[in-house]
């Protein structure tokens, strides 16, 4: 109990900090964000007259002292309130992402596990049979780790798409078919993911093969292996239950912190494949210097990552029970 | 990282060396340590390969570019598959594509080095200040390490960027450094947690060393090879970033990197028009670079870590048999 309340407490602190980042950015720049949106929004059309204010409110740049100002920033961002975007203006900020959150939270998700599952064991496996094919090709993960994962996607996406065209180009579905539950529109998603999808799998099954493989072996010089062994345990219950479930814990550790980096490669494969989730509208809204939807954007996604490690943290003390009694 | 195994790092250089030698005994153990390392090189083939692919790539973007003609001249047809003339074809604008790649190996190279070097100074600084000191110094410090961890770093810096506007090369150095410090800040902190209450460390305090020299001769040695090691993955980091972020049109478009040349390609249709040489080659070089730093690191892990190395002694047969 004592160990969740002390990890509650730190991913508070943390997400205080990526509040506090937020709010500070746009006072650190030079000039005046607000005028600037607005000088900008005057040339395509009259600003609704109650922007200045909403932007003041979303930027942190309200009137008043600056703590006071900060308070009223972290109130409004705790009641979800993050303003309209300027791009598409009378759409809220968080109408626009909780439509574009859903596509990335499946398409990432779904291809994180399977990298990881794969990864586990394939690494687990390699780790055992030192001296076979499997440890061999360890190399050449190497090489698929060292690769920008948008490079990987423009590269898959060339060959799949305009040489053979197998999958389609862009999107994450048939733009002629209407957003629903009907099985046409499921089928065209899950036929238009399955390429940036196996990129974000090719790109991370390698870290984790190799992990997973560098500490089977150094599990398995461990006593209680060879105890094990000594046993006359089947190896493959050896494997399994003595070898792997050790070996794991550190991969475990590895996948809560490799969350974030997981969601940035994503941003760049969903810009890629033009897939319609949080990092193509992050693009979005940088490109039209959409500060409200930008910085709600990138809220969402830091509290994401550390809802994440937070879930993550909570169930490794299922795996590992030496954690709860350490502390 | 397996350097997080608990095993103890091997002691490189340490032994019968003279503990009072004065200079003639460190300048021979850092003669042994040399030769030592020199062996290990030869002995293990994933780090000889990293090593002579990096080399090569640093000396290419040294020397390439006093051999080139301006990468950014107008030479030929616009989207010229490649041919004798040009070896990897021309883009959408007739430049030839093989001399900008190799005018930006000295960009990206030069980011990703100066960003792992500034990220380092500041994981060792944090890092190792903080567990020699302990106490309130060192939970701050740690606090503030594992929240500059989770939080998602592109993100952060796609934000930075896009009110930053085009602060040149150095900005993106610098928010890329910070952004990468924290994973080797905390690795070196257990492992200097670890170092602390060794018998060694202990005896020069007790010698009645000073801190500061606890620190440079008793502690820093032993963490040479995690510090190199982390080193090694802030610059393919940083050089995986900045692709992406110039990928993105963020970065510094002044100076020439592979990922400002895979930013162009994009926005010029490389893709749909086919134009692999021009697209394929700029992100090949960034793993290539990369697997070789990678390697690098993988001859520093069976370093550490005696029980990943993969060559064996000619007989020692018999360890796999019992497994």
């Amino acid at each position: 109990m004592r160990y969740i309340a002390r990890r509650l407490g730190f991913y508070l602190l943390a997400a205080w900090g990526a509040l506090t980042v937020n709010f500070f950015l746009p006072r650190l720049i030079p000039g005046n964000p607000i005028e600037l949106i607005l000088s900008r929004m005057s040339q395509t059309g009259t600003p609704p007259p109650n922007e200045a204010a909403s932007l003041q409110a979303m930027l942190g740049l309200g009137s008043g002292n600056i703590f006071i100002q900060y308070w009223h920033y972290l109130t409004s961002v705790v009641q979800l309130h993050f303003g309209a975007s300027i791009t598409d203006f009378p759409i809220s900020v968080a109408s626009i992402i909780s439509s574009t959150l859903p596509w990335t939270v499946i398409l990432v998700g779904v291809s994180t596990v399977l990298a990881f599952t794969i990864g586990i064991v394939l690494g687990a496996l390699a780790g055992w049979h030192r001296s076979k094919w499997l440890d061999a090709i360890i190399p050449s993960t190497t090489f698929l780790t060292a690769i920008p994962y948008f490079w990987l996607a423009l590269l898959l996406l060339y060959l799949f798409a305009v040489i053979w065209h197998f999958f389609p180009l862009n999107g994450g579905f048939n733009p002629a078919l209407n957003i629903g539950w009907s099985w046409s529109f499921i089928s065209s998603a899950i036929w238009h993911s399955l390429l940036p999808g196996l990129t974000i799998v090719l790109a991370q099954i390698g870290g984790w093969l190799l992990g997973m493989r560098n500490q089977t072996v150094t599990t398995l010089s461990d006593d209680y292996i060879v105890a094990a062994q000594a046993k006359g345990l089947r190896s493959r219950r050896v494997l399994i239950g003595y070898a792997a479930r050790n070996a794991i814990l550190p991969s475990f550790t590895g996948f809560a912190i490799s969350l974030g980096f997981v969601v940035s490669g994503s941003i760049l494969t969903e810009i890629v494949f033009s897939y319609p989730g949080i990092g193509y509208e992050l693009l979005q809204a940088v490109q039209n210097e959409d500060y409200p939807l930008m910085q709600g954007i990138f809220l969402v996604i830091t509290m994401s990552v550390l809802l994440a490690n937070l879930l993550a943290d909570l169930l490794y003390g299922f795996v590992d029970p030496r954690t709860r009694q350490a502390r | 990282m397996s350097v997080a195994a608990p095993s103890a790092p091997v002691p490189v250089g340490e032994g019968p060396v003279p503990i009072r030698g004065g200079l003639p005994g460190a300048a021979r153990a850092a003669a042994v340590r040399a030769r030592r390392g020199l062996r290990h090189i030869r002995r293990s083939p994933r780090m000889m390969v990293g090593s002579i692919v990096l080399l090569v790539f640093v000396l290419l973007a040294i020397f390439g570019p006093m051999f080139e003609t301006n990468p950014n001249a107008f030479v030929g047809s616009p989207l010229h598959a490649p041919t004798g003339r040009f070896l990897l074809g021309t883009t959408a604008s007739g430049q030839d594509v093989l001399a900008q790649l190799i005018d930006s190996a000295r960009g990206t190279l030069e980011v990703g080095f100066a960003a792992g070097a500034i990220a380092t100074v500041l994981s060792v600084f944090i890092g190792v200040t903080g567990a020699l000191v302990g106490g309130a110094t060192d939970d701050v410090l740690n606090l503030f390490t594992n929240v500059v961890l989770v939080i998602p770093g592109l993100p952060l810096v796609i934000i930075v960027a896009a009110y930053v506007h085009s602060g040149g090369l150095m900005a993106t150095i610098l928010v890329i450094a910070f952004i990468s410090w924290a994973g080797s800040a905390r690795v070196l902190r257990g492992m200097t947690l670890s170092l602390r209450s060794r018998d060694y460390v202990l005896a020069a305090r007790v010698y009645g060393e000073s801190t500061w020299r606890v620190i440079v001769v008793e502690v820093l040695p032993n963490l040479s090879a995690i510090i190199i090691s982390g080193f090694i993955f802030s610059v393919i980091f940083a050089i995986l970033t900045q692709a992406g972020l110039s990928f993105l049109g963020l970065g510094d478009t002044s100076s020439m990197t592979w990922g400002n040349m895979l930013y162009l390609a994009q926005n010029d249709e490389a893709l749909t028009s086919g134009a692999w040489w021009w697209f394929a080659p700029p992100g090949l070089c960034i793993a290539i670079v990369g697997t070789s730093l990678a390697l690098i690191n993988f001859g520093l892990d069976e370093l550490l870590n005696p029980r990943l190395r993969v060559w064996r002694e000619p007989k020692a047969k018999g360890s796999e048999d019992v497994l």
